[in-house]
Parts: C-alpha cells; structure tokens; sequence
C-alpha cells in the first residue's frame, strides 16, 4: 500500500499548473457574544491536480472550519475575515451564491464524516445519488435515477440496481460512505473534499474505502483533500501534508518528509504519541 | 491462591432480538468465549464493531447475566455472589467506561463524584477521604482545585483521569475498562494511556482492556484476545499475536491498520 508514496512530490510545487484548490492567507473569525474572535489565522494551502493532500489536526485545530470556507459552507457564527480561496481559476469568495450552487457538485464535493447523518433516512439511496444530476441538470429525479446503479458499481457496492432500491438505514456503515462518495462523483467534479470520512469506520472497512479514494484518484484524475486526525491514514493515502495546530499551519511538506524528517516540535510530538502496530512499543513496555 | 485472578468459562450473550411481526429471533452477541487473566497483567481484546467485545467486559462487571458460562473472580462465580460478597466484589472489581461525559454524574463536584465510593464502603472519616482524594487527584495529574469543579469544566483527558481515579481509590484487584480513551486526541491519549500503565503497575492491578484500536491494545497489554462474531479467533501473548498472527482475521486486521511507522520501514 506505501506505493503511492512514490508519486512525485514535487507535483505539489509546479509553478505552470493552476492548482485545483488554492488558499491564500485565509483567516476566520467565529462571533461570540457579538465579539468576532480569530480561530483560523493566515492560512494557506493548495491542492494539486490528481494530488492527495491530507489536512492533520487534533480537535479544535481549524482543520474543517478551513475547509468548509473553500466550499462556501461556514456555519452561520463564522466568516471569512481575509484571505483568498481559489478553485481551479473561480475566485471563491466572490461568487453569487446561485453560482455557489452550481459549483458545488459540479466542480468539488464534500465528503462527510458521518454518512448516516448526511443521508436522508425517507428517501432510496439511489434517488439521493441521482439527485445531484437532477438538480444540476434540470432533468426530472425519476428520469436519471438509472445513473445511481451505475454510480454504486463505480464505488464497489454489490447488486447496485437492488441497492439503489434499499433505505440508507439498510445499508452498513461502509456502504452507507460508499453511498456518499457515489453521490460526490455524481458530476464527475474535480476535487473531492473529505472530512474524515473513514473515522467511523472499522478498520477494515477503512481500508477498502481509503483503497476506493485512491483508486478515484488513480482512473480519475480527482483532486482530493482529505481531512484527518489519523497519522496512519495520511500516510497511507496522502501526497502532501498540512499539519494544522491552533488555526494554523505548523508545518507541511510530502508524506515522506514529514514522517521521515518532521521539523516542527507539534509534529514530533503527534508523530510520538501516535501509537503503532510496528517497531518499538510507545513506552518501555511490559 | 490461582495464577488467575479472572476466569471467563464458556460464556455466551444472546440477546433476544424482536420483531413487530417476526418471530423473536435470538442473536449470540458473545458464542462460547473462554480466558483468563492473571494477576497482575492486562489481557487486551480487540474487535470491530459487533464483535461481542464490549458484551464479555460487561459481563465481567455483572452488569449483564451471561445465557451459559461462568466468569470467575479468584475462584468464585460473580453471578452467585450475594450480600457482603457481593459488596467485596463491588470493591475489588472496578469499571472504566468509553465516553467520560456520561459516566459522571453531571451535578456532582469531582470532590463528591471521587468520595462517593469510599462512603458507600465506609471507609475511613471524613477528614481522611478528603484528603485521599485530595492526594489521588495529584496522583492522576490534575491540580488541586479540580475537587470543587464539576465535570462539564473539565476536558475530556481531564474526566478520564478522574474516571481512572475513581476506579482506584478503593485499591481493587482488577480495573476492567471499555475503550477509555477512543473519544480523546492523540496527544492527550498518550498521556492518559501513560497514566493508566503507570497507576496499574505501581498498584500491581489486573486489567482488562477493551478497544478497537489494535496499536493501543498492543502498547497496554501482556496477552491479548482477538474478537469476530462473538468468538475469540486468536489468544496469546501481545508480542506473538502482532508478531506471528496464526488466524487469517488477525492477519486481515493487522494489515487493515493504518500506520505510519509501516510506511517508514517500507522508505
């Protein structure tokens, strides 16, 4: 599985590519009280075409609150205060929100952590895939929902014209991801935006779905960015690290660099605390 | 006195699932599952979810009556307990749960929260509690004011703690504890792993550790058990079971873990 690791790295640095994904210096502001309070300070990052890039962050650490900023999607106590996002060649922050609508999904998706919540519970789980399509195309639900078994296939679901029949609560927790990443690819967009898609998952079903992130990434070309507090997984799965702490970023560079060689204490210190299944147990031992 | 403080004998769960319309249909949460744990060590069992994990350490902590089996606490069958012996089992065997929001109780200080069980067991006066606590709380890491503070001002490496002070301020034989620490970062999980290493080796407890989490069950435990479907598929020493893994389960979950050191040895 560490054969990604090969990718070039320096991908991440072509200075004649447009970045699918682009953050300059941003920076939120969450209110309280009426008091408009920093918690993501001068954030930038990027993500390059067919790039994996994994976001790491203990809790609080801005790691989705920046990446919500890129979809337009912050919750209604937090607003961009500076800073410039950038997909592809869309400036973002300037965009109508009818204009929003039409990027989203068409041009980047998101990727939640947790499915069952993201689905609609009354609704057949083929509908819901098709329902990007429908809603983007103008094209009546009924009329496209032949896609969503096509879509369920693409993401490994078996007997997918069956399933596409079946209520989110029939299917199982990696189905229901699997489900989600379907409705992500409906349009076929550019990037894919997930926050921590695989941390309710056990983990081998973990690992088929970070295999089917990567196999997207392979026959597709997706731009993906992938939100996380797992070591593990960035290292499996990445190209590029973000290493995020208190709204900023501490330290970032290529898988290998950052495991083999972490300059930041912060980094060291996740890279020690993380316990493992290999080398040296963490501590002295029994 | 046996090498083995607990024995878990050819326990079985099965709840009994209803339907509206179906006939009830009894599923095995927990299928024939023997182990033991000797004194002083820590028996890990790991499984994913649905694996009866959680079921056999409830059953450890008579909280939930096996259908068939026995589990035994030096020598003696929990379910048979009664009264005084009961009471004794109560203090010598000692839970710590997954989520520390809700195994407080939220109107209680931690100073009531961490006395209650030496009152409930008579132990001591007052004056002498307090200051147990007051002590067992600089030994779990935590400042002096925490006593008057309620749980919702405390983090959740901060209830963790406490949970751990709580399970041992009656100094039990076994600490039995259920995911402690999978709702917690991993920087602060490290630390309360650390604290509970430390605490169970300076009181010479028996533990059971029950988690998901394969690399946190390989750094805490001496033996471990892999779960699957109610039944325990593989048992044996920490270093044997990650070292040479026999069942084909084992194998499938080592290699499933995502690990960073694994991509460190493979560069």
């Amino acid at each position: 599985m560490a054969s990604q690791v090969s990718s070039d790295p320096r991908v991440h640095d072509k200075p004649d590519t447009v970045a699918s994904l682009s953050v300059e210096g941003l920076s939120i502001e969450f209110s309280r009280r009426r008091v408009w309070t920093p918690v993501v300070h001068d954030v930038s990052m990027r993500v390059m075409p067919g790039e994996i890039v994994g976001v790491i962050g203990e809790s609080g650490s801005g790691k989705t609150l920046s990446s919500l900023a890129a979809l337009r999607l912050l919750p209604k106590q937090a607003r961009v205060a500076s800073g410039r996002v950038r997909l592809g060649d869309v400036d973002i922050l300037t965009q109508s929100e009818s204009q929003m609508r039409n990027l989203r999904g068409n041009r980047m998706a998101l990727i939640p952590q947790d499915a069952m919540q993201a689905l609609n519970p009354t609704m057949r789980v083929g509908l819901q895939v098709a329902e990007p399509i429908s809603l983007h195309s103008g094209q009546r639900l009924k009329s496209v929902a032949g896609v969503a078994a096509k879509l369920l296939e693409t993401v490994g679901i078996a007997r997918p014209e069956q399933q596409a029949r079946a209520f989110p609560h029939q299917f199982s927790g990696g189905m229901q991801q699997r489900a989600m990443i379907a409705m992500g690819l409906a349009l076929a967009p550019g990037l894919l935006i997930a926050d921590e898609p695989t941390t309710a998952l056990d983990v081998t079903v973990q690992a088929q779905v970070l295999n089917l992130l990567r196999d997207i990434r392979d026959t597709r070309g997706t731009s993906i960015m992938f939100i996380t507090h797992d070591l593990g997984v960035v290292a499996e799965l990445c190209d590029w690290v973000y290493v995020m702490r208190h709204g900023r970023i501490v330290e970032q560079g290529s898988v290998r660099r950052i495991f083999m060689d972490p300059q930041e204490e912060y980094t060291k210190m996740l890279l020690a605390a993380t316990p493992s299944i290999h080398g040296p147990r963490r501590k002295g031992g029994v | 006195m046996s090498q083995d403080l607990i024995r878990i004998r050819a326990v079985s769960k099965e709840f009994g699932a209803t339907g509206w319309f179906k006939k009830p249909v009894g599923v095995k949460a927990v299928d024939g599952v023997t182990l033991a744990v000797k004194r002083g060590q820590t028996l890990g069992i790991v499984g994913e979810s649905g694996s009866g994990k959680s079921t056999l350490l409830r059953m450890a902590l008579r909280l939930i009556k096996p259908s068939s089996g026995t589990v035994e606490i030096d020598g003696q069958d929990i379910w048979t307990l009664q009264g005084a012996e009961l009471k004794a089992f109560r203090r010598k065997v000692q839970p710590i749960f997954q989520n520390p929001a809700s195994s407080f109780n939220p109107r209680q200080s931690i100073g009531q929260i961490l006395v209650a069980p030496l009152e409930v067991h008579g132990i001591g006066d007052r004056d002498s509690r307090r200051a147990k606590v007051a002590a067992l709380l600089e030994r779990v890491g935590l400042p002096k004011d925490a006593i008057d503070r309620h749980p919702h001002q405390l983090s959740g490496g901060q209830k963790q703690r406490i949970a751990i002070a709580r399970a041992v301020i009656l100094q039990p034989e076994a600490v039995l504890a259920d995911e402690p620490t999978s709702a917690l970062d991993v920087s602060v999980q490290a630390q309360v792993l650390d604290l509970f290493d430390d605490i169970r080796r300076d009181l010479g407890l028996t533990a059971i550790f029950v988690s998901h989490n394969l690399a946190v069950i390989r750094q805490v435990s001496d033996q471990i058990a892999v779960m699957r479907h109610g039944s325990v598929v593989e048992y044996g020493e920490a270093d044997q079971v990650f070292g040479d893994p026999q069942h084909e389960y084992t194998k499938t979950l080592i290699a499933a873990v995502p690990d960073h050191r694994k991509l460190m040895r493979a560069l």
